[in-house]
């Protein structure tokens, strides 16, 4: 099985490259299910293939030594910098400009000077760690592309003024996933940059793709964002390479931590920007404004992923230091402000948005802190959060086809209205926030990490929890309502969109039911390698999480139960009940009764939070920069 | 040994509760200047409640409630056998959530905003509950509740502060005023009954013995505070019991924002100077 690793490792990168190609040159949106379907399924399965490989915690070495591949890859850099430029140019987002200008300049500087010798031994590796990432994208990935299909349909039928260039749609998604291998398969840091800057065009292409004014002007929010991010990354590698002459992932793993300061201060302060740390989040909550396939791919299996795998690589790096501390800092400071944002919201992406920045501020604070244990909840939150996230935004996509709105105070009675769609958003929200489910595991698993590091910061992710808590339940609250006479609007769902949705939904309670299978035997062999111990878990903690999940599955099973030995009566509405019981006659007339959430607004209120936030990420990140100078 | 220490627990908490309750229902009167009813009047209450029809707005908002009752006595056998106190605390936390959706789910003004406050009161005592669990972690370096009632002196000398922030929730878990927002004890409040106002029958005789089952545990918890002797524990679990009474009958009910202000302040700086001295004594 060794013999296939490169084979295994250049057709998960090529293979949604072709598809992509082909989505770009169909002219028959009626093909595209023709193609996709059958490639989701291949992508799936060739990502499943990585498990067959037997890793323990050694990484196997790719060479891949082609030197065209770098020449194409400083053209097709160049290539897309002028693109931008162009488009920058015509905004007059000199911002943008200026990054690109200033990036593209050292990026030839470096290629021409004194990075000509610059040379990858191995430029491919593949570790638990990688394959767990590639399992994300292929099957999360793939499995948000085949919604994608369906949803496109629908989405320029909803969509009349928004121009139809699915094929570019479609082909950008299938690059992207692409990229994604490309990054959690390099060992080569400029390939690595390659990916990650492909990432950030896709994503910043995506965003705009309605292109009216508000996406265009949230794709330039990202881009910059991101071209800080790529900016401190290139910095990263040229000090890297002028300090200590190597270019490769591994090898910086192993150089001493005080050698290696700046160079892995600037790359985790690449992967916050893409991970939307604070100072840097507002870039992914305007990208909400993109197509829901988009935000269910930069939020759970892409983007963002790319940003926490890079930072949670240095753990090992960070842990004990105070670059680590800071890095914890600004993860933790991202958590609280975006769980309690999530309070006063009402937009269901939004509330989505900013629960991803919230928990990969769980991620980011674990690499910080960079103990054994914390690398360990940090991998097992970002299986969990990757799952659940993508089956919330594909439920919120559907919502908002089949009712027309996504604002949580108008998903009243879902229950009846969209029973199957309101069930597995149901999970997806039990998944996020629930014992015995995966997102309430992890964070068991952090909270037991940061205690051991620091029991201070343990304090304030006390608070961070407790706000999920809140917003997470008043959520599933509003669904289960059934104020009035509700008909079923369900229609059905296109079987794309169906099977997606479906399987992530099975996977959500399915991970969580064999989670300490998961960490047996792909979590704790690498982080033992890394580290030389691993987290036990205690065999009845893991006895009480089953009989908890099974309690809880059971409970769909009660309702063969429904209705029986109570009898129905209207609610008490503090007059006299009038036609269904939604109105009442009150003193002075009739009145219709009305149910509206808590938004605690003047305690949680968005705008002011943001501005503390931003203000302390400004802080920590140039604490981490010029710490790391130093 | 395990064992009998769950059956004892499976048939005696509801008993112990009840008694509770009655002894509650006494003092209560008897600081008003009122005879007060019989010790054991709620458990005629319950019976009495179990004879009733079971009227409802949707059907299936009983069978929330009835989870609420299963999982609240899975969480005080967790403990009582002895379990992870951060898992524990996790198992209350659903328990409770099946019970705010219970209240969503009858679909009435008055449990919808019960069920609101409800979710808001676990969002203002959760912090409060999980220092408990991190403090003692501290101290005894295990979350099992079996290494740490074995811990040799009275966790309460260290954990003074936590212990004061944990005293302060401790009305929102008993339903006591000044916390008594989302359904209360006492007969009439603005919320009508809050998010109990559309259960009746069985239904609401089950919840007031899982109320029961849960007020134990909670005790079980004060009682940690003083595991090193069990006389002592014993006694200072009642001494806080009363002493909700005391608050109960002393205090008026405040708003939300008094409340979860308050808790999260007194969990912040006197929950945190506590945690900050654990450090510091390393």
């Amino acid at each position: 099985m060794q013999n296939h690793v490169p084979f295994l490792l250049y057709s998960l990168m090529l293979f949604p490259l072709a598809i992509a190609v082909l989505s770009l040159i169909n002219r028959w949106p009626g093909l595209f299910k023709k193609f996709i379907y059958p490639a989701v399924i291949v992508l799936i399965a060739g990502s499943l293939a990585l498990l067959a490989i037997p890793l323990k915690g050694t990484p196997i070495f790719v060479a891949a030594d082609f030197s065209w591949v770098e020449q194409a890859m400083l053209v097709i850099e160049v290539l897309l910098a002028v693109y931008l430029l162009w488009l920058a140019l015509k905004r007059k987002d000199l911002i943008v400009t200026a990054l690109l200008v200033v990036q593209t300049s050292i990026l030839l500087f470096f290629h021409f000077g004194a990075g000509h010798h610059a040379h990858a031994e191995a430029n491919l590796f593949l570790d638990l760690f990688s394959v767990i990432m590639a399992l994300i994208i292929g099957v999360i990935g793939s499995l948000i592309a085949m919604y994608a299909v369906g949803y496109m349909e629908d989405f320029h039928e909803h969509h009349a003024e928004v121009k139809d260039r699915r094929p570019l749609f479609l082909g950008l998604i299938f690059i992207f996933l692409s990229a994604m291998f490309g990054v959690c398969f390099s060992n080569n840091l400029m390939w690595l940059l390659f990916f990650w800057e492909i990432t950030t065009v896709c994503s910043f292409l995506l965003i705009g793709y309605k292109g009216d004014e508000q996406s265009i002007t949230n794709s330039f929010l990202a881009l910059r964002w991101n071209l800080l991010g790529g900016l401190a990354f290139l910095l990263g590698i040229v000090i890297l390479f002028k300090n200590c002459h190597t270019i490769e992932l591994n090898q910086m793993m192993t150089l001493s931590k005080s050698l290696v300061m700046l160079p892995v201060a600037l790359l985790c302060f690449a992967g916050i920007t893409k991970s939307a740390q604070l100072p840097c989040s507002s870039w992914l909550v305007g990208a909400m404004v993109a197509p829901t396939p988009v935000s269910a791919l930069l939020h759970s299996s892409t983007m963002v992923k790319a940003g926490v795998y890079l930072v949670l690589r240095f753990a090992g790096q960070l842990g004990g230091t105070t670059l680590g501390l800071f890095v914890a800092m600004i993860g933790l400071a991202t958590f609280l402000i975006g769980s309690f944002i999530c309070i006063s919201q009402n937009d269901g992406k939004k509330i989505l948005a900013y629960s991803t920045i919230a928990n990969l501020g769980l991620i980011i604070l674990c690499a910080g802190v960079g103990t054994y244990e914390a690398v360990w909840a940090g991998i097992l939150l970002i299986i969990f959060h990757a799952i659940a996230k993508g089956l919330l935004f594909l439920c919120v996509g559907a919502i908002e086809h089949q009712t027309g709105s996504r604002q949580v105070e108008d998903m009243t009675g879902l229950i009846v209205r969209l029973p199957k769609i309101a069930v597995m958003l149901q999970i997806g929200i039990a998944g996020m926030f629930l014992a015995p489910f995966g997102m309430l595991i992890s964070k068991w698993a952090v909270l037991r990490a940061i205690v051991d590091f620091s029991p201070f910061m343990a304090v304030f992710l006390i608070f961070g929890s407790a706000a999920t808590l809140f917003f997470w339940v008043k959520w599933i609250g509003k669904i289960l309502i059934v104020d009035r006479v509700y008909e079923k609007i369900e229609t059905r769902l296109p079987s794309g969109q169906m099977i997606a949705m479906g399987t992530l939904s099975v996977l959500t309670v399915l991970i969580c039911g064999c989670f300490a299978v998961v960490a047996h035997y792909m979590i704790d062999p690498y982080v033992a390698a890394i580290y030389g111990n691993v987290t036990v878990l205690s065999q009845g903690n893991v006895v009480v999480m089953g009989i908890m999940l099974l309690m809880v599955c059971l409970f769909p099973v009660t309702f063969l139960d429904y209705g029986s030995g109570v009898k129905m009566a209207d609610p008490y509405l503090g007059g006299a009940n009038v036609g269904t019981g939604n109105q009442y006659r009150g003193a002075l007339a009739v009145k219709d009764m009305e149910m509206k959430n808590y938004y605690l607004d003047d305690y949680f209120n968005e705008g002011r939070l943001m501005t503390l936030g931003v203000m302390l990420g400004v802080i920590f990140s140039l604490g981490l920069i010029v710490w790391g100078g130093m | 040994m395990n064992i009998w220490i769950l059956i004892v627990y499976l048939f005696g908490a509801p008993i112990v509760g009840g008694l509770l309750a009655g002894l509650d229902r006494k003092v209560t009167a008897r600081m008003q200047s009122r005879m007060g009813p019989p010790i054991l009047q709620p458990f005629y209450d319950v019976l009495k409640l179990l004879k009733k029809e079971t009227l409802v707005v949707r059907p299936s908002q009983t069978l929330y409630m009835e989870f609420f009752f299963i999982l609240t006595i899975f969480t005080g056998a967790l403990f009582f056998s002895g379990g992870d106190l951060l898992l524990i605390i996790f198992a209350l936390t659903l328990a409770c959530v099946f019970f705010v959706l219970g209240g969503f789910k009858a679909s009435s003004p008055y449990s919808f905003i019960g069920a609101h406050r409800e979710a808001l009161q676990m969002m203002a005592y959760e912090p409060a509950l999980l220092m408990v669990a991190v403090g003692m972690y501290m101290v005894t370096k295990s979350f099992q509740v079996i290494d740490i009632i074995k811990y040799p002196t009275p966790l309460i000398v260290v954990l003074p502060g936590i212990f004061f922030a944990f005293f302060f929730i401790l009305p929102i878990k008993f339903r006591k005023s000044p916390f008594d927002l989302s359904t209360s004890h006492h007969a009439h409040q603005e919320l009508v009954k809050g998010i109990l106002t559309e259960f009746s029958g069985k239904t609401l005789a089950l919840i007031e013995v899982a109320h029961w089952y849960e007020n134990v545990f909670v005790l079980g918890l004060v009682y940690l505070f003083f595991a090193s002797n069990v006389w002592l524990g014993l006694s200072m679990a009642l001494v806080v019991f009363l002493a909700q009474m005391l608050i109960d009958n002393a205090s008026a009910r405040v708003r939300w924002q008094a409340m979860l202000g308050s808790a999260w302040l007194v969990a912040l700086v006197i929950g945190g100077i506590n945690i900050i001295y654990l450090m510091a004594r390393g």
